[in-house]
C-alpha cells in the first residue's frame, strides 16, 4: 500500500490555484492545497477497487467479506463453522445484511478497529493460506454502508459464555481512517460465543450466476465442513448443511521465503525486527535460511553478518535482495497449504452437477515468487449438461468462489490454453471448450495474487498458469479416455443395431431366392446372430443413468441457475 | 443361346450365389461376394481378344457388421432380378429403385445407391444387366437399310420380321434387349454414325441403297443395346463396321473406342458389347487438312482429353496410328464436326466424302 499512498499526492491538488504575475502558480500557493489523503477518502472515491462498482456487486461483496471472515475466524479457533446469513430488503434499494457466526468472538478493544479502520488486521502480514488476506474487506463494507445510507454498522461479539456480549455501533472517519464509536454497550446474548454484524447499504438483489445465492452455494461446495443458513431478500431459506465433520488440514503460517521478498518489504522488516545481527535477522525472519545460507548471502552482498539490522542502508538492502537470488536456498515448506482434496472437490461437484463422469486432481505444492501454492482441478462430463454450450468454469481461490471477471482470470487463461480437442471435446481457437463439461479450478496459496483488491480474478503469473495447465491436462487425459471409450461403445451399439436390422432381411432374401421354407430361414437367422453378434463380445453399458449419482441434489443445483435479468451481466 | 436358355442361365447364377451365402452361414463362416474392379487401370488391351479385358483385380465384400447393409441389398436386388426374369418382365433402373421401397430398413434412399448395387451384381455374375431384367432408361440407336430383323412376339412366341427399309422417312428403334434377334441381309457393311442429323440426311437420300449398307445412328455414346445390336449383326452376317463421328476426341474415344473395345467402367461386360472389327473412317484430323474443313479451336477440356488418352488409354497405347492422330490434332489445335462437310455442298458427304473414304483403307484409323 505504501506505493499507492505515494501516488495519491496529486489528488488534493486538482483545484485551481491563484496565479503568479506571469500567470504561473506559486509553489507556496500550491503547498496550501497539498495535504494528506486519507486511505478512507481514497477508497471512498475508488469503490470499484474494493468490489463495490455497482449495487448488485456491492451487496454480494458485503456478504462475501463477512462470511469469509467468519469462516476464517472459526477455523483459526478450530470450531466447526455454523454461519447465519440474512439479506433483508428494506425497500428503496436498501438492504440489511446480517451475518452471524459461532466463532471465537473478538476481544472488546479490537472490535472498533477491525470493523471500522481500513487496512487493519492480522492477515496482511502473515504468510498463511486464508480467505481474506488484505485486511480491507469488512471495513470497506462498513464504509460503503455508511456512505450510501448514513447508518452505522452494528456489531455484537461474545468471547466467553459466562460474560455478556459487547455491542457497538460504528462509523468510519474516512479522512483519518479511524473508527468513530456511535454507541457502546454490553448485552445479553444466549449464544456461548460468536460474532454478529449488521450493515445497511444500498444494493440490488438478483438471482443468477453472479448472485449471493450462487456464492453461498459454491462456498458450501468447497467447504464441506461449514453449515450455512441463508435467507435471501425474497424470504426464501436455504440450509447448506455440513457434509463433513472433519476440519480441513490446518494451514500453518510460514515466514516469507527470500526468493519472493521485495526491497520495500525487506526494509520495513529490517526496521521492525527484534534480531540484533543481520545473520540472526535472516535466520529468524525468513524460512529456509540457515546460518550457513545467511553467511553466504552476506558474503554475496559484501556485508558483515554481525552488523545491526537497523544500520542496513537502502543500498545494502538492495545488495541483500540480489544476494538472495544468487544463493541456492531450499524451496519453502509446502505443508502450510490446505487443499480441499480431490475427493471432497469431486463430492461437492457431484452435488452440483448430475454428470456421468467425474475426475479430479490435486497437484503437489509448488512455489511462485517464494510463495507456496497448490492447484486442484475437478471435471464433470456429460449427463444432464448441455452438449453444444461452452463448458462451465467454476473458480476458487483459498476456498472462496470467484464469480466476477472470469475473462480476466489466470484460471481462464489456463483453461483456454489447454488443448481440449485431444480429450474428445470441441474447441475453436483459444476459447473455452464446447461440450457437456464443468471445470472446477482451485488454487490454495499463502498469498493468492489477485488482479485487484476486490479479489475477483487471479493474476497471470506464468508459474501459476503453467501449474494449472498441468492439472487440467492430468484430469483431461482421464476424461479423454472416458470420452473415447464412450465413442467406441456408441459406434459398436450402432453397428449392433445395424446387424439386428438387417439379419432378418438377409435371411429372407436368401430364402426367397432359393425357395426355402420358414425353418431354413430361421436357421440362417440363428447362425447369423452367432456369426455376427456373439463374436463381438459384451458391450459395456455406458448409457447415462440420472439416478446413479446419489450425491446430486436437484434443489441445490438449481440455485444460481435462474435467468439473469437484464443489465447486471458482468462487463 | 435361346431366350429360355438364357433365362435358366441367369436364374442358375443367382441361385448359385444365394446357395453359397446360405452354405457359408450355416457352416458359421462369413460369406464373401467378389466383384471385379471396374476402372481403366484394371483393363488391358490385346489385338487378339479385340476388347478391353479385366486384369483380374477384384474386390471382396465379406459379410460383417459394416458390410451387412450392402450385402443384404445385393441379395434383395438379386431376388427382384430373379422374379423379373422368371416372369419375362423387366424393370428400369428407376423402377428398381422404387421397388426397393418395399424392403423396409434395407431400402435405398437415393437412386445412385441402387444403380451401384445393380452394376455390382452384373459384374459379379458376369452377365449383362439386360439379361438380369434391368434395362436402362436411355434411348437405343436407330437402324435403317437393307436389313430384316427377326424378333419374337412376346405373347405368342411367334417370329416377327421387321424390314428396316420400310420405315418411310423414319427408322427402326433398337430395343433394350436384342439378345433374341437374328438377321437377314444382303448388305455389304454397317455404317455407324454419331449424329442424328447426319443419319437423317443419309436416310432421306436412301444412301443405304446406293452403298448397299445398314445405317445405324449411335446418338452420341452408343447405348449398350446399340453396341450389342451392331456386334450381333456384324458377327452373324460377317459384316465390316465403319464408324463416322465428329472430328474430335470425344467422337474418337468416348464414342468410337467405347463401341470397338468397350470402356474401363463396364469392363466386365466388354466381352459382349465390343465390336472388334469396327474401323474408323472419319472425321480424322487428316480430313480437316485434306478436305479444308471449317473448324473450331480445341477447348481446354478437349486438350486434356487428348493428352489423357495418350497417357492412360490402353487402346491408344496399343495403336501408333491413333497416337499420331492425337498428336496431329493437338498440333492443329482444331476440331471439326461431321456437318462441316456441308461447306462443299449438302450432299458432298454422299457423293464424294464417304465413297472416297470407304474405298481407301489407308485413310482409316484402326
Amino acid at each position: 500500500m505504501a506505493e499507492k499512498n505515494e501516488t495519491l499526492g496529486s489528488f488534493g491538488a486538482a483545484k485551481k490555484a491563484p496565479k503568479n504575475n506571469n500567470g504561473t502558480v506559486h509553489a507556496v500557493e500550491l503547498a496550501k492545497r497539498q495535504r494528506d489523503i486519507g486511505v478512507g477518502e481514497f477508497f471512498a472515491r475508488n469503490k470499484h477497487l474494493l468490489g463495490f462498482d455497482n449495487p448488485r456487486k456491492a451487496l454480494l461483496t458485503t456478504v462475501k467479506e463477512a462470511v469469509d471472515n467468519s469462516i476464517d475466524a472459526c477455523e483459526e479457533a478450530r470450531i466447526l463453522p455454523e454461519i447465519n446469513v440474512q439479506v433483508i430488503d428494506m425497500g428503496n434499494e436498501r438492504f440489511r445484511v446480517v451475518v452471524e457466526d459461532n466463532g471465537p468472538g473478538i476481544v472488546k478493544k479490537q472490535i472498533p478497529k477491525i470493523f471500522a479502520k481500513l487496512l487493519y488486521g492480522s492477515k496482511f502480514h502473515s504468510k498463511k493460506q486464508q480467505r481474506g488476506q488484505q485486511g480491507i474487506g469488512i471495513s470497506a463494507s462498513v464504509m460503503y454502508g455508511q456512505l450510501t445510507t448514513g447508518r452505522s454498522a452494528k456489531i455484537t461479539s461474545k468471547t466467553d459464555h459466562n460474560k455478556p456480549a459487547n455491542y457497538y455501533e460504528l462509523h468510519i472517519n474516512t479522512q483519518q481512517n479511524k473508527p468513530e464509536i456511535i454507541k457502546e454497550a454490553t448485552k445479553e446474548w444466549k449464544k456461548p460465543q460468536g460474532t454478529k454484524i449488521e450493515i445497511d447499504l444500498e444494493g440490488s438483489y438478483q438471482k443468477g450466476a453472479q448472485s449471493i445465492d450462487e456464492y453461498l452455494k459454491e462456498t458450501a461446495v468447497v467447504n464441506p465442513h461449514v453449515t450455512l443458513i441463508y435467507v435471501n431478500p425474497k424470504a426464501e431459506q436455504f440450509i447448506f448443511q455440513r457434509v463433513s465433520e472433519e476440519f480441513p488440514k490446518e494451514a500453518k503460517e510460514i515466514k516469507p521465503h527470500p526468493y519472493g521478498v521485495e526491497l520495500g518489504v525487506l526494509m520495513s522488516m529490517l526496521r521492525d525486527t527484534p534480531a540484533r545481527t543481520l545473520q540472526a535477522f535472516m535466520t529468524s525472519e525468513f524460512s529456509r535460511v540457515s546460518p550457513g545460507v545467511a553467511k553466504e548471502v552476506c558474503a554475496e552482498a559484501r556485508l558483515e553478518p554481525r552488523m545491526k539490522p537497523g544500520a542496513v542502508t537502502r543500498e545494502d538492502a538492495e545488495k541483500i535482495v540480489r544476494g538472495f537470488q544468487k544463493v541456492r536456498i531450499m524451496a519453502p515448506p509446502t505443508d502450510c497449504l490446505s487443499p480441499i482434496t480431490s475427493e471432497l472437490l469431486e463430492k461437492g461437484l457431484k452435488k452440483e452437477v448430475n454428470a456421468e463422469f467425474y475426475t479430479s486432481v490435486t497437484r503437489a505444492p509448488v512455489v511462485y515468487k517464494g510463495n507456496p501454492f497448490q492447484v486442484e482441478v475437478a471435471l464433470a462430463y456429460g449427463g444432464e449438461q448441455l452438449k453444444d454450450k461452452a463448458a462451465k468454469l467454476m473458480r476458487f481461490a483459498n476456498r472462496v468462489p470467484l464469480l466476477y471477471q472470469q475473462g480476466a482470470c489466470g484460471t481462464s487463461k489456463a483453461v483456454t490454453g489447454t488443448n481440449w480437442k485431444s480429450y474428445g471435446l470441441q474447441q475453436s481457437g483459444s476459447n473455452l471448450p464446447v461440450g457437456p463439461l464443468t471445470i472446477v479450478v482451485h488454487i490454495a496459496s499463502v498469498w493468492v495474487p489477485f488482479t485487484s483488491e476486490s479479489k475477483e480474478a487471479i493474476a497471470h503469473y506464468e508459474d501459476i498458469i503453467k501449474e494449472m495447465k498441468l492439472a487440467l491436462q492430468e484430469a483431461g487425459r482421464v476424461l479423454g479416455s472416458y470420452v473415447k471409450k464412450k465413442h467406441r461403445v456408441n459406434l459398436e451399439l450402432k453397428k449392433r443395431g445395424y446387424i439386428e436390422k438387417y439379419i432378418p432381411k438377409l435371411a429372407e432374401a436368401v430364402k426367397d431366392i432359393l425357395g426355402d421354407g420358414e425353418s431354413e430361414k430361421e436357421a440362417i437367422e440363428t447362425h447369423l446372430i452367432d456369426l455376427l453378434e456373439k463374436t463381438r463380445g459384451q458391450v459395456e453399458d455406458m448409457a447415462f443413468d440420472p439416478s446413479k449419482n446419489v450425491e446430486y441434489d436437484e434443489q441445490f443445483a438449481k440455485i444460481g441457475k435462474e435467468e439473469e435479468s437484464n443489465d447486471e451481466k458482468q462487463a | 443361346m435361346t431366350k429360355s436358355k438364357r433365362k435358366q442361365d441367369t436364374v442358375k447364377k443367382i441361385t448359385g450365389v444365394a446357395k453359397h451365402v446360405k452354405d457359408s452361414i450355416l457352416k458359421d463362416y462369413a460369406p464373401a461376394l467378389k466383384t471385379p474392379l471396374r476402372s481403366l487401370s484394371n483393363v488391358t488391351f490385346s489385338e487378339k481378344a479385340g476388347y478391353f479385358q479385366l486384369k483380374g483385380g477384384e474386390k471382396e465384400r465379406r459379410l460383417n457388421a459394416s458390410s451387412i447393409k450392402a450385402f443384404t441389398q445385393t441379395l434383395l436386388m438379386m431376388n427382384e432380378s430373379k422374379n423379373v426374369v422368371e416372369s419375362d418382365d423387366m424393370m428400369t433402373k428407376r423402377e428398381a429403385y422404387y421397388v426397393s421401397k418395399n424392403w423396409g430398413e434395407a431400402k435405398f434412399s437415393e437412386q445412385p445407391e441402387s444403380d451401384a448395387v445393380m452394376d455390382d451384381i452384373e459384374a459379379m455374375l458376369r452377365i449383362q444387366r439386360e439379361q438380369l431384367g434391368f434395362i436402362p432408361e436411355e434411348d437405343g440407336g436407330a437402324v435403317a437399310g437393307k436389313l430384316t430383323i427377326i424378333d419374337t412376339d412376346p405373347d405368342t412366341g411367334k417370329e416377327i420380321k421387321v424390314d428396316c427399309w420400310k420405315m418411310g422417312s423414319g427408322a427402326y428403334n433398337i430395343p433394350a434387349d436384342v439378345e433374341g434377334f437374328s438377321f437377314d441381309t444382303k448388305a455389304k457393311f454397317v455404317l455407324a454414325i454419331e449424329t442424328a442429323g447426319m443419319f437423317q440426311r443419309l436416310v432421306k437420300h436412301k444412301y443405304y441403297e446406293k452403298a448397299n449398307c445398314v445405317l445405324v445412328s449411335l446418338k452420341g455414346v452408343p447405348s449398350r443395346a446399340t453396341r450389342r445390336f451392331i456386334r450381333k449383326l456384324s458377327d452373324e452376317k460377317k459384316l465390316p463396321v465403319f464408324v463416322f463421328t465428329d472430328g474430335d476426341f470425344y467422337g474418337h474415344f468416348n464414342i468410337y473406342r467405347t463401341l470397338k473395345v468397350g470402356s474401363g467402367n463396364a469392363a466386365h461386360i466388354n466381352e459382349f458389347f465390343c465390336v472388334p472389327n469396327a474401323r474408323f473412317i472419319g472425321v480424322t484430323p487428316q480430313d480437316i487438312i485434306d478436305f479444308k474443313l471449317p473448324s473450331h479451336p480445341l477447348k481446354e477440356v478437349d486438350i486434356k482429353r487428348g493428352k489423357d488418352a495418350l497417357k492412360n488409354d490402353p487402346f491408344v497405347k496399343h495403336h501408333k496410328a491413333w497416337q499420331k492422330a492425337i498428336q496431329l490434332q493437338l498440333k492443329l489445335g482444331k476440331r471439326a464436326e461431321q456437318q462441316a462437310l456441308a461447306t462443299h455442298g449438302l450432299n458432298f458427304v454422299m457423293t464424294d466424302y464417304l465413297p472416297k473414304k470407304l474405298k481407301d483403307q489407308k485413310l482409316w484409323l484402326p
